[in-house]
């Protein structure tokens, strides 16, 4: 690496690396990223900013070969390019460390380089880690056992064997998502150190403060296009926050808060840890949802939501004290017995999670209404059994889901994974309304749902709202936040700041305090 | 070059069609070794697959072969569909055979057919203890039931071994390592004269039939399905992992210890060292080759029970060595789970370079 890169061009301002020329991804009816063109040149820090869902990693999985565009295409060096693989991206020169990497927990860390790289002999190979490593002061032992390691230093592996492949453009796709302050502070010297070298680095994130550190370009996706390219370091928080949410965002229309009901849903002090290595645990987490009001809880991605979710639904158990639905104390209780008291849930994973893709609609309808619609009956089988499940009955139910809701799809009753994302979705957080629940609690509604799905799901939780039930909304869309909800609180790294009226959240303190500014001096 | 392409929609032409290719295949395979060792491949499948149906008696014997095999394939069917791998029905089988056998030696002097009661619950419960060691370490400590299972099938065959050599030796015996003649009491009715058929194959069928009502209408057997289809839609539901984990050890545990239990009790009618519980290994391709449906299982274990028989005739006609049945059976399995790609995955052919 180093003495190749020594021969690059230094600098900042080098030629143009990589042109992204007008680059379009569509999934079915749905366009992921439309029209995208910006230029990465040698040596520069590029950073690509954007909501969740804005298209930066369709854009980036393109770039490193994993997708194909459906229109547009690719300059290298000037020369047009098609990048057909993952494998032809590194051979060009391009290196990626992806945001949850993929390691062999049994193996060393050389080994695991070894993996990724034409064969060559294990000594010479970690002696070159070795150098590396010591070069760009990744500290890491090559002897040593994947799963020995910590998530920084992982990630540390995933860097060391990009560099090992001498690449002329690094993409970094939200690698402070699973760092701590230091070692984020570390990563930026190294990739400071690699830009100074030549090396072009396209940094994915949404974190502000980050971007205006260390990139001295960015270009700004919005719903998949570009709206704005920019210098970061020139441009205010608020301004950045701006261009990624959309102007006007404060002018839509909302029905105005009711008068406040009574506390329909409670967390008390709601603390768990984390349950898996890439987990955030719930730390103190408060909140109380009136009946009458959609409350959102925003945040990017990955601050705790699964697992509020999860605390939320049942999933996960805590103290029975922490949670309260319809003031009875429920957080030792499990997903049936909280639909029992008049909760209802619907997650943010369509497939394998909110439905189960080879079953029928019938049978997922089932899934959350086994015991709250007298589904299954007749105790004499015993507990064993759980009782007949009368299927004639899921089936009307069914339908009506699906009268109510719009949901389009192959036949009478169709299997799951044969709906479009949107009819799916609509089914999922449709079956949960037509319960009339007293407390709803949905993650990501509109997640990849086109924009008519989106406005008939919005609605629905709404009028769900206004007849009484406090409905609590987790997401990432601030679009989606801004239509809706009454109360924001933003989750970040597992805790949650206290609901404040919608009315009094501006778009830039949003965006702020979701970004990752300390969150005590932007609400002062 | 050829590649596979997933299917937008799983086939279910082809979730039927697997099993009679994969037989189909097998048969091919099966006629090219029997050409391999220098037999006529034609006579050979004849004997195999044909002469089994000849006569009254080797028709009876497909029941009674198929009895055991499709009390396993069908608790094993539920238990893979809740993606819980029981392989160690033969050890829950030998389990079951030497609880009931515990019976039935305590009790040397039985005549009311009312003794077949406590006879075939001991084995049930030989079968579900032996089971519950794997779902114990499983739901507790996070162990590979299949391992955990799989080894318990050669403590199960040593304990076995040491009784009929050792405590429950015969002293009619002469020496040879078998248990006493159980009593009258314990060998199940014949229900077709002059053959062994007894009243555990309509039992098996009765309960096959049984299970696959639980699977289809009752909320245990949903839960099943959808722990099976996806542990997190299932914790969503209000499933518990580790019932469901206990249930479907139990229940194929349980049917392979009443397996065993039937086939000790009605066709062998002792504890002797092969007690044909390698049947439940049988059992994993019978539940395989029924879609892990537990009437199909049923459909399954008729199959293979006209293998085995037809592996007994070629080995007295042709001097076939009984291992060749066993590789049958391998070779079934194989172009089965082979078979299976195409239900979810589409052969294409595509020029070499592109992507």
């Amino acid at each position: 690496m180093t003495l190749e890169s020594a021969s690059a061009p230094p600098g900042r301002t080098g030629e143009p690396l990589l042109d992204v020329r007008g680059v379009s991804k569509r999934f079915g009816a749905v366009t992921a990223v439309d029209d995208v063109t910006f230029s990465i040149r040698a040596g520069e820090r590029h950073a690509l900013l954007g909501e969740n869902g804005a298209g930066k990693s369709t854009v980036v999985k393109m770039i490193y070969g994993s997708l194909q565009p459906t229109a547009g295409g690719f300059a290298w060096r000037g020369e047009p390019v098609s990048i057909a693989s993952p494998a032809a991206a590194r051979a060009m020169g391009v290196g990626m460390v992806h945001q949850h990497f993929s390691v062999f927990e049994a193996l060393t860390v050389a080994e695991n380089v070894a993996l990724a790289l034409p064969r060559e002999p294990m000594a010479a190979l970690a002696r070159r880690i070795r150098e590396v490593s010591a070069s760009y002061g990744l500290a890491i032992d090559p002897e040593r056992s994947m799963h020995a390691l910590s998530v920084g230093e992982k990630q540390r592996v995933e860097i060391i064997r990009c560099l090992l492949q001498q690449p002329k453009l690094l993409i970094m796709d939200e690698p402070t998502s699973v760092l701590t302050p230091q070692e984020a502070e570390a990563l930026f010297v190294v990739l400071r150190r690699l830009s100074d070298e030549g090396c072009a680095v396209l940094y994915i994130s949404h974190r502000l403060e980050e971007v205006r550190a260390l990139c001295s370009a960015a270009t700004i996706l919005r719903r998949g296009s570009v709206v704005a390219r920019c210098d970061p370091r020139e441009m205010t928080a608020r301004a950045l926050a701006e261009a990624m949410i959309g102007a006007g965002v404060g002018a839509v229309e909302r029905t105005p808060a009711p008068a406040p009901g009574p506390v329909r849903l409670a967390l008390r002090g709601l603390t768990l840890p984390a349950s898996d290595p890439f987990g955030m645990a719930l730390r103190d987490v408060s909140l109380e949802a009136r009946g009458g009001e959609v409350l959102a809880v925003a945040g990017v991605a990955g601050e705790g939501q699964s697992e509020l979710f999860a605390a939320l639904s049942g999933e996960a158990r805590s103290a029975a004290s922490m949670v309260e639905i319809d003031g009875r104390p429920a957080g030792a209780l499990g997903p049936t017995a909280r639909r029992l008291l008049g909760a209802a849930f619907a997650p943010e994973e369509r497939n394998g999670h909110a439905a189960v893709g080879e079953m029928r609609l019938s049978e997922n309808l089932a899934l959350s209404h086994h015991a709250v619609a007298g589904l299954a009956r007749g105790g004499a089988l015993g507990r064993l059994l759980g009782g007949w499940i009368d299927w004639r009955a899921a089936r009307a139910w069914s339908a009506r889901v699906r009268e109510a809701f719009d949901v389009r799809g192959g036949g009478e009753d169709p299997q799951a994974r044969s709906l479009s994302g949107g009819n799916l979705q609509k089914f999922v957080i449709g079956r949960e309304i037509l319960r009339e629940p007293g407390v709803l609690v949905v993650n990501q509604p509109t997640w990849g749902v086109d924009a008519g799905a989106a406005a008939a799901i919005r609605t629905a939780l709404v009028r769900l709202a206004r007849a009484g039930a406090a409905v609590v909304v987790v997401s990432q869309d601030l679009d989606e936040i801004f239509e809706i909800a009454d109360r924001i609180a933003v989750m970040r790294r597992g805790a949650l700041a206290p609901a404040a009226p919608t009315a009094e959240m501006t778009a830039e303190r949003l965006g702020v305090l979701m970004g990752g500014a300390d969150a005590a001096e932007a609400a002062a | 070059m050829i590649a596979l392409e997933a299917r937008p929609e799983a086939s279910r032409a082809l979730a039927l069609a697997s099993p009679a290719l994969a037989i189909v295949l097998t048969l091919l395979a099966s006629a090219a070794l029997i050409a391999a060792l220098g037999r006529d491949p034609l006579s050979a499948l004849h004997v195999y697959f044909v002469s089994p149906f000849l006569d009254g008696y080797s028709r009876a014997e497909i029941l009674v072969k198929a009895t055991p095999l499709a009390l396993m394939g069908a608790g094993l069917a539920i238990s893979f569909r809740a993606n819980v791998w029981n392989i160690g029905a033969a050890g829950q089988y030998t389990l079951g055979a030497l609880a009931a056998g515990a019976v039935a030696l305590a009790a040397p002097e039985a005549r009311s057919a009312l003794w077949l009661a406590p006879y075939l619950a001991a084995g049930v419960a030989g079968g579900m203890l032996w089971a519950a060691a794997p779902a114990l370490l499983r739901t507790r400590f996070g162990a590979n039931e299949i391992l955990v299972s799989l080894m318990l099938t050669y403590v199960a065959g040593l304990l076995l071994d040491w009784l009929v050599r050792g405590p429950w030796r015969s002293p009619l015996s002469f020496g040879f390592p078998q248990s006493r003649d159980f009593a009258e009491a314990f060998v199940l009715p014949v229900i077709l004269d002059g053959t062994r058929l007894h009243v555990g194959a309509p039992a098996a069928l009765l309960i096959a039939a049984a299970l696959a009502l639980l699977m289809a209408r009752t909320l245990r057997g949903f839960s099943v399905r959808v722990i099976g289809a996806s542990p997190r839609a299932g914790a969503f539901a209000g499933f518990g992992e580790s019932g469901t984990v206990w249930f479907a050890l139990l229940l194929s545990g349980g049917l392979a210890g009443l397996a065993g239990a039937i086939e000790v009790g009605a066709v062998i009618g002792k504890i002797q060292p092969d007690i044909g519980a390698s049947a439940g290994f049988t059992a994993i391709i019978v539940a395989f080759l029924g879609r892990l449906n537990p009437l199909g299982a049923v459909l399954g274990a008729l199959v293979l029970a006209v293998s085995v028989i037809g592996g007994e005739n070629a080995q007295i006609l042709l001097k076939l060595p009984k291992n060749v049945t066993g590789v049958f059976q391998g070779m079934l399995l194989f172009f089965l789970l082979a078979c299976d790609v195409l239900i979810r995955w589409r052969v294409v052919w595509r020029r070499k370079g592109a992507a």
